[in-house]
């Protein structure tokens, strides 16, 4: 078509071809590297797929604890190798599921936790030891983790053989998921505490997944996602620097956690993009010694804003592709999404086809036999400079001014998410933007069927809660409360006494409210 | 003879922050000549019908992607039933799945706009329904 403008699914331009001038002076040693070796561009290991795959973490809760677990159990049975919580909104939020605000959400998003019991049934019958979680949770992430470490306690396992993830990204809640509770400082501080806890009790527990993958699904186009997210994890580090913390003592075990969207080249040049500016970042910037804080490591999810409810099945296809961007891009977990969620969490069957794609890519396609197999590609190689070079005037703008939290503060990246997405819609009104199914082959459709959560999770949630606060220590767990109340006055670090309330069986709406009354609230800056 | 843009007050009720779809309405609607109110994050039903009533609209558009509409879209509508507010509007959108539509629009709701809709749809249904009242 003469005159059309050739565009990434970010609106970045693509030539009619790229040739070797496209990389006149491009050096393979300085710019690629072996895979394994500094600036990681091609991949963290020498060997990628070959030593080991990708760990298949399909993210999952729903309704009752469980439910959940049975939910855990079969996906394990099934071959997946990590597990991964989805908590509902009103866990995400720091409430009980008998508060007022947690009325109709209650086990709707995701798995309803309110306290240590519930989460004694989540993992009942899975050894800790012996598995990775994940669990995606920020603003009550520490109380998450304090019921997770207790659990595993109980079971007798050691804390220091413990692996796994807490999300733990406060600045990507402000930026674009918005489940935060306290500003931004306090919260911030609660990150190093739990950062400086774990370098000294769970040296194999990753304290955060910086986390582009919302700022991503919230609109913004791929060099948003990298910039800002790798910007905030600038920001983690100052702050545990900050703290009095050695970099090489926490930036080990910072992960990351990035989108796979549809555009396939944009995608993979990204995460390439990813692993090098970090490297360079961590020895240059912060002088980091260990190869460890060089590298970094992340997991992807496909796109669950590409899903379309339309259609439904063609989402298996995108799924797909994505998932094979993100192991093109050498990730080290992967959550291939369902075809289903565009209406629903996943039915049990949707869930299962989903895990299915991923173990096709590992052992049907041979893609895992060699990293970085686009590596040297005049376009990729080209996308990925192009990529590091936005990011670094991004840097450049947000260092200006002050760095993420003052951004933050004056909603700086939540505009320029705003604006892209507003661009993106126009695109697609206007149909410069074609997605199957929804403006353009659009056909007549049986609907399918879809998981429902009805209103007797949340009643048999309320009903556990007071059963455990009638029989609970109450006197212990209130001087709990107390001392929570009392470290967060002052400035010792908060997991101590948030494992002392957990134990004592403190909910989480109780500690967090007890953390309000010192913090305070957030409120949004800009709104639209 | 001119009359008074269209009013519409979006709103985020529930404790979701998933607001792209809400701003991307605003902004569009805003784009089409209305005039828009926007909430922002985590408002009550009882937030979402003082502002209806305080900012005059003539219309409210509820984003919902949680599943939560069930518990929302009553105590809503049972609040501007008894604040007198009965010739204002409620829209939905988000993710509602279509066993639940006949129940919301027997409550009242005038229209649910599901995901992919386009934004011109909507334009166009809200200068379709607009109250008579504001018309000269």
């Amino acid at each position: 078509m003469p005159g059309r403008e050739f565009l990434t699914l970010s609106g970045t331009p693509v030539k009619r071809l790229y040739t070797p001038a496209d990389l006149e002076g491009f050096d393979p040693a300085v710019e690629l590297g072996e895979p394994g070796e500094f600036p990681y561009t091609r991949g963290i290991h020498p060997t990628m797929y070959r030593g080991r795959l990708w760990t298949m973490r399909q993210f999952s809760g729903f309704a009752t604890p469980e439910e959940t677990n049975r939910r855990y159990r079969y996906l394990l049975e099934q071959g997946q190798t990590g597990l991964s919580v989805a908590f509902d909104l009103p866990t995400l939020m720091g409430y009980d599921a008998d508060q007022e605000m947690s009325e109709g959400e209650v086990g709707k998003c995701g798995v309803s936790i309110s306290s240590l019991a519930d989460m004694e049934t989540l993992f009942e019958g899975i050894p800790l030891e012996g598995i990775s979680t994940s669990m995606t949770i920020s603003s009550p992430a520490a109380m998450l983790w304090a019921m997770y470490l207790v659990v595993a306690e109980k079971q007798g396992a050691r804390w220091e053989r413990l692996s796994g993830t807490i999300q733990n990204d406060i600045l990507k809640e402000y930026i674009a998921q918005k489940e935060y509770i306290y500003p931004p400082r306090p919260s911030m501080r609660i990150v190093v505490d739990t950062f400086e806890f774990g370098a000294r009790h769970t040296p194999r527990f990753n304290p955060i997944s910086i986390s582009g993958y919302h700022i991503r699904e919230a609109g913004s186009t791929a060099l948003q996602e990298l910039a800002f997210t790798l910007r905030d994890g600038v920001e983690y580090v100052e702050w545990g620097i900050e703290r009095g913390l050695k970099v090489d003592e926490f930036a080990p075990r910072l992960s990351f956690f990035f989108d796979a969207h549809n555009d396939f080249f944009e995608e993979i040049a990204k995460f390439r993009a990813a692993r090098k500016i970090w490297a360079r970042l961590m020895r240059d910037r912060f002088q980091a010694r260990d190869e460890r804080s060089w590298k970094l490591r992340f997991h992807s999810q496909t796109a669950g804003c590409s899903l379309t409810a339309q259609q439904p099945r063609v989402n298996l296809v995108r799924t797909t592709i994505q998932a094979l961007a993100a192991v093109l891009g050498g990730t080290q977990s992967l959550h291939t999404n369902a075809l289903d969620e565009a209406w629903a969490l996943p039915t049990a069957e949707a869930a299962l086809m989903a895990l299915r794609t991923q173990q096709v890519l590992a052992h049907e396609t041979g893609v895992v036999d060699t990293p970085d197999p686009f590596g040297g590609s005049y376009f990729l190689e080209r996308l990925t400079l192009d990529l590091e070079k936005g990011c670094a005037d991004y840097f450049q703008r947000i260092d200006a001014m002050g760095g993420m939290v003052p951004a933050i503060e004056r909603g700086y990246p939540m505009r320029e998410i705003a604006e892209a997405s507003y661009r993106y819609q126009q695109a697609v009104e206007k149909k410069e933007k074609i997605i199957v199914g929804v403006n353009a082959f659009i056909a007549e459709e049986e609907p399918i069927e879809t998981l429902y959560i009805d209103q007797g999770v949340a009643e048999k949630q309320v009903a556990r809660l007071k059963k455990l606060r009638r029989e609970r220590d109450s006197g212990r767990a209130e001087k709990s409360l107390r001392e929570l109340a009392r470290a967060a006055e002052g400035s010792r670090n908060l997991m101590p006494p948030i494992l002392e309330a957990v134990r004592a069986y403190a909910t989480l709406g109780e500690m967090c409210e007890t953390l309000k009354g010192i913090f305070g609230v957030y409120q949004e800056v800009s709104a639209a | 003879m001119s009359r008074r843009p269209i009013r519409v007050l979006i709103a985020k009720p529930g404790l979701d922050g998933h607001d792209r779809g809400a701003k991307i309405i605003a902004r569009g609607l805003r784009d089409a000549g209305m005039e828009v109110i926007y909430t922002g994050l985590r408002q009550t039903p009882e937030m979402i019908a003082s502002a209806a009533l305080q900012e005059d609209v003539d219309f409210i558009g509820l984003s919902i992607l949680s599943g939560a509409h069930n518990a929302i879209v009553p105590r809503l509508m049972s609040l501007l039933k008894e604040n007198g507010i009965e010739d204002v509007q409620v829209l939905l959108g988000g993710i509602i799945p279509d066993a639940d539509i006949a129940g919301l629009k027997a409550q009242g709701v005038s229209a649910i706009f599901q995901p992919g809709t386009p934004l011109a749809e909507i334009v166009r249904f809200l200068r379709e329904h607009v109250p008579e009242r504001h018309a000269v």
